[in-house]
């Protein structure tokens, strides 16, 4: 019976932690390159609107997922022009494109609330174990090989991976761009997966979390897992808590252990920190 | 550099007051053209748009003043972020300190024994100490523990919209309202006068203009002003100064949030006069309003003519609502176009156009003599790669 | 083999490199002098691929060759050691040196290179461990990191750009050897210095650049210091800046059993004693690292100590705050000048009151005299002979001498008792140097007690009254200056006790 409740739990955790998880890996990427991406809640929705739109459309929600990846990556491309090649403020371009993909969403997905989905993919589906296996594969990536190699480098100091031929805005594209597919798909588990339904707003700030998982996962895929498995299980029990205690004052939740756990992780040991060159943009000879 | 004719594109060290403007406008135009090219798309003459927008804006002489209205929260956030901006602290969290503002002053006016004109004092005192309050943690955070306050402060806006969402469906929740969820009406002392047949509460406003010239004089002209200055062009030499960081950000950011706070007490007392679902008392000012600072680049009186401006994109929001039936997230459509075209255009600011005599042949060595060094040279040693 | 022609670089208002033409032959080592802002590190970065030249050509072994980037640059054989290490600190040796390698394996790429880190280390005598992190290694290794890197991609001509700057004199014999071995292998190394010394005891033959252009180049046998530093400055100058004889009087600044710890939390002064008295240059000397940062801060109140104490005239000032440590007489003229020094974006002004402007008469009350403070500066500038458009202007549009004027105006207005200097003379040109040098003897002469911590060996040597060396936290002796010579110093500066 408890171990049953336990397992139903976890795996539940498992399933709303999912979309946290693959938001998390994505923006992983994109801040090991050197990119801090604000915007994955932006791209998140966007992905969520799109991924209903098509599966609702062509009845078919894995499509509906693969089209939600292309828009989140379209949508980081943004980003990563004006991060990387116009050296803007990434902080700030990060939040605006928040908003305008919230609000493109928002006008997008008018007429759309209220549908139902006819064809869904189930709550536990591939993607939670994909998730799983994304984590271990990327974090293989990341310390073992000459790709993971070039990504760290240009996020630790992109001076030096310039001098020695790498082409340090060309990481940084792509691993922004493959951070916003990851956060496309994510978005997209909301409307197909996880609620079958396009509401305004529905990720409701989950994008901000996985930043907050980024962060105290210490960059590192594999930690990412437990991260999201943490957070997923928290949103999990403030459904379960509802009887008891009013579902609003449940809904802080994850955001005020949001805070706790930054503030619990601030004080690291040495290598565990951000890429020393995050946030900093980087131009290459000529000035 | 590259050369256009007559014209020479350089560097330009310290970019000029009229150049800032040029491609501040330049930008928001070529924001506003790809919001038109999205409208196109979306089925709407761009031009149809911009024209109903105009009518039901500016155009309108009953509607002219709800600019002013919205201008009023975007203000005091808006000035509040312009001190947070040049102490270097990243608040996001202004809407969340105008909602700590809303409730603190509702329950004033709800709860607390006051004669009639205390009432409104009251409420916005509470009102900026509820903000400043609601500021605090997140610069406590980052100042003992380095804890990211882009992260904490937009937590604390979420934490905010539920923690009013919980009173109003809750404890808070009217006596007198059967079915919805907000408060009982305040009692009409805690209203604020508005001009007349307008929804300008003049009181708010004025609050917000004062501060906005009291901001720039403590800026320019105080002690505090010049710390806060040092702090947030270069920690490392505040320190070296001897200026107390964790003081001098604790006041700006104070200041900052307590701003917001006083917002959502407009917004309460001027507008509402109950406390109601967050996304009615705010329609994403706080957020908005990190524009009005981004524009206003550092000046609080700047902020005044900029937070009129996202006031106008704000009523816009409503006509195309009314008018064109888009929903109202339409704005953030704008808004997110407006900060992409003007960090987007940032980099233009460095460069400058010159006339220059066309050089006379082989004259290109140009002797880099005494006189030369005075000026704005970057040294050869350092320049190698520019980081940042 | 390499042949530069005709080289033209202009960055906006300065002429970097005016018809620059520069022979280098394999197995010589051509020694590039000039001052600081002569035009050298431009003139290599043409070379390495980072600047395109507005003019002239590069060619290589007789074919004209365009250099675009870094990578163009290491596939035609070309490596560079830069003066300020591009290496990532967290990553490993082997990472580092594996990084863009062309033709390296996708799966741990670091592994396979290790032998061959190890072979080549042995070979040219720079041995140092594949597997440790950059951060852990010391400055001279960090070094032969960079020479493994460009060597593993089969550099034949490789630039050192001052690469005795962070060494101890004996750890500059072992380059020296290195680069010997490499000139039997047949390499071509073109050492960029400002130092006379080291060119005239390593190179082959000189170039001497001056403001951006090429004065001559001569074997080294044809020529001596004396005519290369006038080739290199313009005149005749002197070696030696006239130091008047002085008697100290009593201490005052005294630092009792210090220990501070680095940022990292690891003890990065373990105990240190030391005194400085009135109208006496103190001079510490070391590698960078070894705790200098830590001393400067904990004087002037930027890190508390841990233990020990700091008196300063006979009053206990440990861990008292910077402002308060200014109030009680103690300038700092700071290591770092764009990061501590000064605010870039804020006006001259406003940069030369960044101490004062919370006393009168620069402020009443909490409110600011903007008329006090042109008035001031006016009169600094003047001064000074602070080069500046006016004294309105961002301070970051001045040059790194006037710069440096300017802080120490601002640090020695307040007639100091104490004066830290870290590094005052960093990366400037032969005539601020001997404007700032001049200054601190002043203040010497009238009694100010001054702290001189400096890596330039040559700087501590000719201002210093006594020299303390510190090295790995610790002040390994203290010798009077006229009895300290370079060899005894550099020992010192490795640790041991002579």
């Amino acid at each position: 019976m408890i171990t049953e409740w336990i397992l139903d739990t976890l795996i539940r955790a498992l399933a709303v932690g999912t979309p946290l998880l693959w938001a998390a890996l994505g923006e992983i990427y994109a801040e090991r390159s050197g990119v801090i991406n604000l915007g994955v809640e932006g791209m998140m929705i966007l992905g969520a609107f799109f991924a209903f739109a098509v599966a609702h459309t062509s009845g078919n929600p894995a499509l509906g997922l693969l089209v939600a990846g292309v828009v989140g990556g379209a949508s980081a491309l943004l980003h990563a022009f004006l991060s990387v090649t116009l050296r803007a403020n990434q902080y700030v371009s990060g939040l605006a494109l928040a908003m305008f993909g919230l609000g493109l969403a928002g006008v997008l997905g008018r007429g759309w609330e209220g549908i139902p989905l006819l064809n869904t993919l189930p709550e536990i589906s591939g993607l939670t174990y994909l998730g799983v296996v994304l984590a271990v594969v990327l974090w293989f990536v990341l310390y073992h090989t000459r790709l993971g190699l070039v990504i760290r480098s240009t996020g630790e100091a992109p001076a030096a991976a310039d001098a020695l031929g790498v082409n340090v805005a060309r990481v940084r594209y792509l691993a922004v761009v493959f951070g916003g597919i990851l956060a496309g798909i994510a978005g997209g588990f909301f409307s197909v997966a996880y609620r079958p339904s396009w509401t305004e707003g529905m990720t409701g700030g989950t994008g901000w979390i996985a930043i907050a998982i980024v962060i105290f996962a210490g960059w590192d895929p594999l930690r990412a897992v437990w991260g999201a498995l943490l957070f997923g299980a928290l949103y999990y029990l403030s459904f379960r808590l509802q009887t008891w205690i009013a579902p609003e004052a449940l809904r802080m939740l994850p955001f005020a252990f949001t805070i706790v756990a930054l503030a619990a992780t601030s004080r690291r040991r040495r290598g565990e920190g951000a890429p020393e060159a995050l946030g900093l943009p980087y131009a290459s000879g000529e000035k | 550099m590259r050369r256009l004719g007559p014209w020479q594109i350089d560097r330009d060290p310290a970019p000029r007051g009229w150049w800032v403007l040029v491609v501040s406008l330049g930008a928001i135009a070529s924001a506003f053209l790809a919001a038109g090219a999205l409208f196109w798309a979306f089925g709407i003459g761009p031009a149809r748009a911009y024209s109903t927008i105009f009518l039901g804006t500016l155009g309108d002489a009953r509607a002219a003043p709800e600019v002013l209205r919205q201008a009023i929260p975007l203000l005091l956030c808006g000035v509040g972020l312009v001190m947070a901006f040049r102490a270097q602290f990243w608040n996001i969290g202004a809407e969340g300190q105008l909602l700590a503002g809303a409730v603190a002053a509702a329950g004033v006016a709800l709860f607390a024994p006051l004669p009639a004109p205390l009432v409104v004092p009251a409420m916005f005192a509470a009102g900026f100490a509820a903000g400043a309050l609601w500021g605090l943690l997140p610069t406590l955070l980052r100042l003992k523990l380095d804890v990211n306050e882009v992260l904490s402060t937009l937590m604390m806006n979420y934490i905010a919209l539920f923690f009013v969402e919980w009173l109003i469906h809750g404890p808070w929740k009217g006596q007198e309202q059967r079915g919805f969820a907000y408060t009982d009406t305040l009692p009409p002392a805690a209203w604020l006068p508005l001009l007349p047949g307008t929804r300008v509460h003049w009181v708010t406003l004025a609050l917000g203009l004062a501060l906005a010239g009291g901001l720039a004089f403590l800026l320019a002209r105080t002690k505090l002003g010049f710390e806060i200055r040092v702090l947030g062009q270069n920690p490392t030499a505040s320190r070296y100064a001897g200026i107390n960081p964790l003081r001098t950000t604790l006041v700006a950011m104070l200041i900052s949030a307590g701003a917001a706070g006083l917002a959502g007490v407009g917004e309460v007392a001027g507008i509402h006069h109950r406390l109601l679902a967050p996304d009615q008392i705010s329609l994403g000012y706080g957020y908005a309003a990190i524009i009005v600072a981004w524009l206003a680049r550092g000046s609080p009186l700047a902020a005044v003519l900029t937070a009129l401006f996202l006031g106008l994109i704000f009523s816009s929001g409503d006509v195309m609502k009314v008018t064109l039936q888009m929903p109202f997230r339409v704005t953030d459509i704008f808004n997110g176009l407006i900060l992409f075209f003007l960090i987007g255009s940032e980099r233009l600011l460095t460069y400058r156009l010159r006339r220059v005599p066309r050089p006379a042949p082989h004259a290109t060595a140009v002797s880099p003599g005494p006189e030369r060094q005075t000026g704005a040279g970057i040294p050869e040693e350092t320049g190698v790669a520019e980081s940042k | 083999m390499l042949s530069l022609r005709g080289i033209t670089k202009t960055f906006p208002g300065v002429l970097a490199n005016d018809h620059v033409t520069l022979e280098v032959r394999s197995g010589e080592v051509h020694a590039l002098l000039g001052e600081n802002g002569a035009g050298k590190t431009t003139l290599m970065s043409i070379l390495y691929g980072i600047h395109q030249p507005d003019a002239g050509e590069i060619r290589l072994r007789g074919r004209r060759v365009h250099i675009r980037s870094p990578r163009d640059a290491i596939g035609l054989g070309i490596g560079m050691v830069p003066q300020h290490f591009l290496l990532i600190r967290r990553h490993t040796v082997a990472e580092n040196i594996a990084l863009g390698l062309p033709g390296e394996r996708f799966v741990r790429p670091a592994r396979r290179i290790e032998p061959r880190v190890r072979e080549l280390g042995a070979r040219y005598g720079l041995a140092v461990d594949p597997r440790a992190a950059i951060w852990q290694l010391s400055p001279s290794e960090q070094q032969r990191v960079e020479i493994l890197k460009a060597l593993i991609r089969g550099a034949q001509a490789l630039i050192l750009d001052e690469p005795t700057s962070v060494l101890t004199p004996q750890e500059v014999r072992g380059l020296f050897d290195v680069l010997r071995r490499m000139k039997q292998e047949g390499h071509a190394v073109i050492f960029i210095s400002h130092k006379l010394d080291e060119v005239t005891e390593i190179a082959d033959r000189v170039t001497v650049l001056r403001r951006g252009r090429v004065v001559a180049t001569l074997p080294i046998a044809e020529t001596d210091k004396r005519s290369l530093a006038r080739l290199m400055v313009g005149r005749d100058v002197e070696f030696q800046v006239r130091k008047a004889p002085r008697t100290p009087d009593g201490d005052a600044l005294v630092a009792d059993n210090l220990v501070v710890l680095s940022d990292r939390g690891l003890p990065a002064l373990r105990g240190i004693s030391f005194s400085v008295r009135r109208g006496e240059i103190l001079g510490i000397a070391g590698i960078a690292g070894n705790g200098q940062r830590e001393l400067v801060e904990v004087i002037t109140g930027l890190r508390p100590a841990r233990s020990g104490r700091v008196r300063l005239l006979d009053h206990e000032v440990t861990n008292l705050s910077a402002r308060a440590l200014h109030e009680a007489g103690v300038a700092h003229i700071p290591e770092d000048r764009m990061l501590m020094g000064i605010v870039p974006a804020m006006s001259v002004a406003e940069n030369l009151v960044l101490k004062q402007y919370r006393y009168p008469p620069f402020s009443r009350g909490p409110v600011i005299d903007r008329q006090a403070i042109a008035q001031f500066a006016r009169r600094m500038i003047a001064e000074y002979e602070i080069v500046t458009p006016g004294s309105d202007v961002p301070a970051r549009l001045l040059s790194g001498g006037n710069i440096q004027k300017l802080i120490l105006s601002r640090e020695l207005s307040g007639r100091p008792e104490v004066i830290v200097a870290s590094h005052p003379t960093a990366g400037l040109d032969v005539s601020a140097t001997e404007q700032i040098h001049t200054v601190l003897l002043q203040r010497r002469q009238r009694g100010a007690a001054i702290l001189l911590v400096s890596e330039d060996l040559d700087e501590i040597l000719a201002l210093a009254d006594r020299i303390g060396v510190l090295f790995s936290g610790e002040i390994v002796g203290i010798v009077s200056g006229a009895e300290a010579d370079r060899e005894r110093l550099g020992l010192m500066m490795t640790g041991q006790r002579v």
